[in-house]
């Protein structure tokens, strides 16, 4: 007797709506759409430069140029795509958690469109080859990143405001890890675009905190906060242990702030600051197996759940990421393993194992968690499982095929042969980091559908008779 | 008074914030004071306005997204230079009003290191065919090209500086012009030589100790010499002298070849062809083994068979001067 085989697993579909304010579901998507926008443009970007790597003569402009291009592919994805779409998920996070409304909903609204200038802005001027002097992540001129601060600074006005107003006793580990990215990204930045101390080698130092923290400072902890309170809310019991959460958030702060320098390890910058760097970079395995800990803790014995549900693989996916690639970036921070690796693809493989495996995942891990409950429309699970296997399969072929190719470029210099000889080698690795990245970019497109099918409705709360009037 | 975090939110915060500027201070700040140094220590260090509007083109082309200009203390860097040292960058300040400090140390090496390019390499109109279409002296390299630094003219000036990139990859009618904004490019590309610093040596080892001389010899004839002369020893017609079949190399007189590749060559006519770029002078970035082995393999390749030389033959003429 034939069984019906269906073409993907069931996945449980969701009946615990949340009934929101309505303007804070329009506000939240409005936000996802615009870090949605950025996702598209920016790995589109992304894509076209994987295959100007292969066919370096394929439309040959100014402003097509690597030169040009390469950072507004990172800055787009990092204060486009990830930071929006961070925003948009504490929008809702911190206003549940601390059981009060959010503070201020206009505030938020007018920090969406500031951030969103902020950006364009920004871009506009890279096209044109206008950029800060080539500081990596940091290539937005003063006046761009001026406006990012600002949205920045009014989203902690209104979280604090929110907490410390809040309807709990005690403020939930989410918040301090989510209020504390935002604390600290201010100072991240006021540091970083004041000139005074950045003459000659002065710059180097900077840069090496500057671009370590904007990822440790706030992409890593928001997302630990996001998922502090996804995770425990997706399977319905509380996170593991509260303390582990808190020892992780302190040994983020203090042993994070210290290892910018391990970016510029032989550079010539002080010698003591490298080992520093080195030393606390190894410290962070302190910190990421409490928090890998506390999560795969709260998931044991709920894994038939992980199974059932569409946005937990998403999460479990982010958590493995979170452990693994950071433990690498603590591997190749040590001097023996940083002569291999130092200047080749295998950092390129690094940053989007974390950015991609890690932040982005738990991303979409709370998106898929979040808006379905908030506007009670569902998007096709298959769909959603074409985008999970779509993203996470290009993800391991890119970042296999540029750890192997990465060493295979170190071992090719330390080996003393012609340079031009690591650039033929990479040939086959760049083609497969193409494909990884094309396979990456069709599962950005469908998030963006399912996105679309998402939509809250205009009229949700309002009841409507049938001649179509509002009672 | 008990400190708790986890009720107090101005507490908490308090610390979260004041704790993490103190950390910056300690780590970020003042380092960067006590290494915000533009004083040279040794020689002059600065820009030629030229050279200014070079460095800010090599900015706005994102030159130092591929190309780092940093040569570490370790033996796979000497291929590059000397290790950099801080007074290397003294010369870097703000570009303007609204751009900082250029980061030129950079993070990956998708092309060579640059710190030394301009002692390196210090043929102008080489890093002119280089800059409009890399692949014309560098055949597998997958650098970007960049045609709009370039004009194309039909009758060029006199005092127009017409670049002679290879037939193949030229434009089909009028000559290739490099603009001010090239010329300017390559003015910054050849102020970056890296200074002498007493004790260190600029001339590298072969990190390769236990290849044969043979193979020694191809891998620095490959290193050093085939940007412009080629792998195959072709050179490129009437920009750089082929060595397949030259005379020089096949000679069995060796005092003219090992002079050349000490002490460079400039304005010679070579098989009544003048070329309009001259042969750099080794003498500073090569030891006597070194270039015997590179003069072996030019002599045993390509169908060439010239008498072979050794390092004492080099010493020779080193002592003797130009």
């Amino acid at each position: 007797m034939a069984v019906e085989r269906p073409i993907a697993p069931t996945k449980v579909k969701i009946d615990d709506l949340i009934n929101e304010d309505d303007r804070l579901t329009k506000l939240i998507y409005s936000y996802l759409v615009s870090a949605t926008v950025w996702l598209i443009f920016g790995t589109f970007v992304g894509l076209y430069l994987a295959i100007r790597f292969i066919y370096p003569d394929f439309g040959v402009a100014q402003w097509l140029s690597f030169g040009r291009l390469r950072p507004i592919h990172t800055n787009v994805v990092f204060w486009g795509w990830t930071s929006l779409a961070m925003i948009a998920l504490a929008l809702y996070v911190i206003p549940r958690t601390s059981q009060r409304p959010l503070f201020s909903i206009s505030l938020a609204r007018r920090a969406l469109f500031v951030i969103n200038a902020s950006i364009l802005v920004g871009v506009i001027y890279l096209f044109m080859g206008y950029n800060n002097g080539g500081q990596e992540y940091r290539e937005f001129i003063w006046p761009a990143m001026m406006l990012f601060a600002l949205g920045v600074i009014s989203h902690t006005l209104n979280f604090y405001k929110t907490i410390a107003l809040r309807g709990t006793k005690e403020i939930y580990i989410s918040n301090w890890y989510i209020l504390a990215a935002f604390l600290w990204t201010i100072v991240v930045i006021v540091i970083a675009y004041i000139p005074w101390y950045q003459n000659a080698l002065g710059e180097t130092v900077i840069q090496g905190y500057y671009m370590h923290m904007g990822v440790g400072m706030w992409f890593t902890p928001l997302v630990l906060g996001l998922t502090y309170y996804f995770l425990p809310m997706l399977l319905n019991k509380p996170i593991y242990s509260y303390s582990l959460g808190v020892l992780a958030f302190w040994t983020q702060m203090v042993f994070y702030s210290l290892i910018g320098a391990h970016h510029f390890v032989f550079a010539p910058i002080p010698w003591w600051l490298q080992t520093v760097a080195i030393v606390f970079s190894v410290g962070m395995v302190i910190t990421l197996t409490a928090g890998t800990g506390n999560f795969l803790l709260t998931m044991k014995g709920s894994f038939r759940k992980v199974a059932r549900s569409y946005s937990l693989p998403f999460i479990l996916v982010g958590v493995i990421f979170y452990f693994l690639a950071s433990a690498q970036g603590s591997l190749e921070a040590l001097r023996e393993f940083n002569q291999y690796w130092h200047f080749t693809n295998y950092t390129i493989a690094h940053s989007h194992l974390t950015m991609y495996g890690f932040v982005v995942f738990l991303i979409w891990g709370g998106i898929y968690a979040l808006l379905p409950r908030l506007t009670g429309k569902e998007p096709s699970h298959l769909l959603i499982g074409i985008h999970f296997w779509f993203a996470l399969l290009g993800l391991l072929i890119y970042g296999f095929a540029l750890m192997i190719g990465g060493t295979m470029q170190g071992k090719s210099w330390i080996e003393g042969l012609p340079f031009i000889h690591s650039v033929e080698l990479m040939i086959p690795y760049w083609i497969w980091r193409a494909v990884g990245g094309t396979f990456m970019f069709i599962s950005h497109i469908i998030f963006a559908y399912n996105l679309y099918k998402m939509k809250p409705l205009t009229h949700l709360h309002k009841k409507v008779d049938l001649a179509g009037e509002q009672i | 008074m008990k400190l708790n975090f986890s009720e107090n939110h101005k507490l908490l915060f308090s610390v979260v914030f004041f704790g993490f500027v103190a950390l910056s201070i300690l780590i970020a700040i003042i380092p960067a004071i006590e290494v915000n140094s533009n004083d040279p220590m040794c020689g002059v260090n600065t820009l030629t306005p030229a050279q200014f509007r070079g460095l800010k083109i090599y900015v706005s082309e994102g030159c130092l997204y591929c190309h780092t200009q940093q040569v570490r203390p370790l033996p796979l860097d000497k291929v590059f230079g000397r290790p950099s040292s801080p007074f290397d960058y003294s010369y870097l300040t703000p570009l303007d009003q609204i751009r900082m400090t250029p980061a030129v140390l950079g993070s990956e090496r998708t092309g060579p290191d640059l710190s030394n390019i301009g002692n390196r390499q210090p043929s102008e109109i080489w890093h002119h065919i280089h800059l409009y279409n890399p692949r014309a002296v560098v055949k597998s390299s997958i650098m970007q090209a960049y045609p709009w630094l370039y004009e194309i003219k039909e009758n060029p000036d006199s005092n127009d500086l017409v670049i002679p990139v290879p037939a193949e990859y030229a434009p089909k009618n009028g000559k290739v012009v490099a603009t001010q904004k090239a010329k300017d490019l390559v003015a910054y590309l050849l102020f970056l030589k890296q200074k002498p610093i007493e004790g260190i040596s600029q001339v590298e080892e072969s990190s390769s100790k236990n290849l044969t001389a043979a193979n020694r010899g191809a891998q620095l004839y490959n290193t050093n010499c085939a940007s412009c002369h080629q792998q195959n020893g072709e050179g490129i017609p009437m920009t750089f002298p082929p060595l397949k079949n030259s005379a020089t190399v096949n000679s069995e007189n060796i005092d003219k070849h090992i002079r050349t590749v000490l002490f460079g060559l400039k304005g010679e006519a070579i098989n009544g062809i003048v070329y309009p770029s001259e042969m750099p002078a080794q003498k500073d970035n090569l030891t006597d083994e070194q270039i015997a082995d590179i003069i072996n393999y030019e002599r045993s390749s390509w169908g060439n068979n010239g008498k072979k030389i050794t390092a004492d033959d080099v010493k020779k003429i080193r002592a003797e001067g130009k």
